[in-house]
């Protein structure tokens, strides 16, 4: 490049960033948002917005609990989010500066409660469950038309996984999920803190582990869709999109999701406000733009979670609201159990049972 | 000796002492320290509010091996140790059987084409390593090309299952290393004499007599190098068996990305790491000998 290249060069990466007077960092979950909806943030209120993405509550959390991440806003699920105010990771937020705190949806403020008690420090996002993604073809080929695909017999009961076991089935690698979900099964508390009730969730694991292919987080999506696999317990919105790839491809494999009947966990990703955020009253401008009704239905029609915001519901696509799987029946609701963060002690028991469950050491 | 003759000689150590030593420092500090939720999560840390003296005093007092003597007391550590090094000695034997003859090949072939044979094995290098080890994925899986081809040909009528188990983090790893092992070995190779061979065959040597007292004597310095340019990496290897091994392929690096994540465990995660060390140190000194003895050698 000559010389007067360069100075233009420079002269135009100047004027850039002459155009925002302040930025905004956004610390979000992988494939979590309708990406116009960051370009109208930047239009309408004239911030820059730095958009990353992480794709696990650890990683989140080491950067946080490490300080200095450099993020206005993040989104930790909420169990995470208990402990990290405990650990002085956030600050409180600011409600005269959330003119749109009231769309909030006042069933799921009720149920995140635990975690963060008087919404102080958070305003959920997103919530869902974790619940089972299905081939419906394959897996009625193989256990028949009668398939106990709303039941967590389907991958708890060895009998129908050493059927399944041929064409495929994923676990999440997530132990604060299943092991909750194994103890729901055998009737115990899914939220218990004490390590023998926990050690219980072994025997279920131990019976269907020689048909477990794989345990992985965010893997069971493309391998649901290619047909890699039949069967995977995973996140609703990653099924959905899993459903979505496979019928953009086209190639013949029909996914759907279910929350058991006998019970799921309900999670919540919640919107906070790191303690040095180096911009926070940005970061209130960013969160109050995702509390308005029509920005949060923009990313629920985008991304299939259900949304925590009560006024977004009438401009949430039909589609989305009626269907049962993302906005659960009051009964099914009734039945969704949530959970809250283990001691440190008993988080050590839970990781080295899933690692003998996992490698069987 | 003059004073920029010795600012140039203290370079690399200065190197070494900024990023080898000081950091290793800091994990073991943090190794000897205990789990806290807080920022950092653990804790003591260095609060001088009364005074830098007492400090310190109060960090030290707050030390002990305690994490050192949990890892002996749970088998899995020590299991997790044995296990990665016996998936680290056999990739290492696995690429040099593979890895030898390319290089052989390449430093038999005319010497117009090395450069370009060089350049072939050095290529994947412009494409990010994470991406090599994705596609590898696609490979492999169960509907993956590998399968969709065996069953075209009608080799195998069921896909054969290699994705997940430790068959997929040997490829994996074979495929990753192999030009560490390529490389040391063409250079060896490359400076052969072919007229030693010719003299050994006038002497009364067989074909292969004279590629094994020759070819394979003189290329042993690359063979060492090579694998232990593969074998120290593997050890410690943490992308490969996460991405291509299954859930029983029990390694050290899972370990520590479980202790450091899962279990938020600083403490623990730092005393794996500085084991790890220790265990690695033993082949990087024989290494580091063994580099030195060629270097004299060559004098």
């Amino acid at each position: 490049m000559n010389k007067l290249g360069t100075i233009s060069a420079v002269a135009l990466i100047a004027s850039a960033s002459a155009v925002f007077a302040e930025e905004v960092r956004v610390y979000n979950w992988s494939d979590y948002i309708d990406e116009s909806l960051l370009e109208k943030f930047e239009q309408e209120t004239g911030i820059e917005l730095i958009y990353d993405v992480f794709d696990s509550n650890e990683v989140l959390e080491t950067k946080l609990l490490a300080g200095g991440s450099g993020y206005d806003v993040v989104v930790p699920s909420a169990t995470f989010l208990q402990r990290q105010i405990q650990a002085g990771a956030f600050q409180k937020l600011d409600i005269s500066q959330l003119p749109n705190h009231g769309n909030l949806w006042s069933d799921i403020q009720a149920r995140t409660e635990p975690y963060d008690p008087g919404g102080e420090y958070s305003v959920n996002y997103m919530w869902g469950t974790t619940g089972i993604g299905f081939n419906i073809g394959k897996v009625t080929e193989i256990l028949g038309e009668d398939a106990p695909l709303d039941s967590w017999d389907l991958v708890f009961d060895p009998a129908n996984m050493e059927k399944l076991a041929e064409c495929g089935v994923y676990f999440l690698d997530a132990p604060t999920e299943m092991i909750p979900a194994a103890l729901n099964y055998i009737g115990e508390d899914p939220d218990s803190h004490d390590p023998e009730v926990i050690a219980k969730a072994e025997a279920v694991f131990e019976a269907v582990r020689p048909y477990i292919r794989k345990f992985h987080s965010s893997e069971y999506i493309n391998a649901l869709a290619n047909g890699d696999i039949c069967v995977a317990v995973g996140w609703s919105g990653d099924v959905f999109l899993a459903q979505f790839r496979a019928s953009e491809a086209e190639n013949g494999h029909e996914i759907d999701y279910a929350i058991p009947n006998e019970g799921a966990q309900m999670w919540f990703d919640q919107l906070a406000i790191p303690a040095d955020a180096p911009n926070p009253e940005g970061a209130h401008k960013f969160i109050n733009f995702i509390l308005n009704a029509e920005n949060a239905a923009a990313a629920t029609n985008y991304v299939w979670y259900a949304s925590g915001n009560e006024a977004a519901q009438e401009f949430i696509d039909d589609e989305i609201l009626e269907y049962p799987a993302v906005y659960p029946s009051e009964d099914t609701l009734n039945k969704l159990y949530i959970t809250t963060p283990y001691p440190p002690r008993v988080q050590r028991t839970v990781t080295r049972l899933w690692t003998t469950i996992k490698s069987g050491t | 000796m003059n004073f920029s003759r010795k600012a140039l000689i203290g370079i690399p150590y200065v190197w070494l002492l900024v990023l080898f030593l000081v950091p290793f420092l800091i994990v073991f500090k943090i190794s000897l320290s205990d789990y806290a939720i807080s920022i950092p999560p653990y804790t003591p840390t260095l609060d001088t509010t009364n005074g830098w003296w007492a400090g310190i005093r109060e960090l030290w007092a707050g030390w002990d091996f305690e994490n050192f003597v949990f890892l002996t007391q749970d088998d899995l550590y020590w299991k997790a140790y044995l296990s990665s090094l016996k998936i680290a000695v056999i990739a290492t034997l696995l690429t040099l059987l593979v890895g030898f003859p390319i290089a052989y090949g390449m430093a038999s072939a005319p010497p117009e084409w090395r450069t370009s044979l060089l350049m072939l094995v050095i290529l994947p290098f412009w494409t990010s390593f994470l991406i090599r080890v994705y596609a590898w994925i696609g490979i492999l899986s169960n509907e993956g090309f590998l399968n969709q081809f065996l069953m075209w040909t009608g080799i195998t009528s069921e896909p054969l299952v290699i994705l997940n188990t430790d068959w997929a983090v040997y490829i994996g790893i074979v495929y990753t290393y192999l030009p560490f092992m390529v490389l040391p070995i063409y250079s060896s190779l490359e400076k052969l004499d072919e007229s030693l061979i010719e003299a050994a065959l006038d002497l009364g040597c067989t074909r292969i007599g004279a590629f094994w007292s020759v070819t394979i004597h003189l290329a042993k310095p690359g063979v060492i190098a090579g694998s232990f340019l593969v074998f120290i990496p593997t050890l410690g290897e943490f992308v490969i068996p996460s991405l291509l091994g299954g859930s029983k392929t029990l390694m050290i690096g899972k370990v520590l990305w479980e202790e450091f994540f899962s279990n938020r465990d600083w403490p623990v995660a730092a005393a794996v790491a500085v084991i790890l060390l220790m265990i690695l140190i033993v082949p990087i000194v024989l290494f580091q000998q063994n580099q030195q003895k060629q270097r004299e050698a060559a004098k």
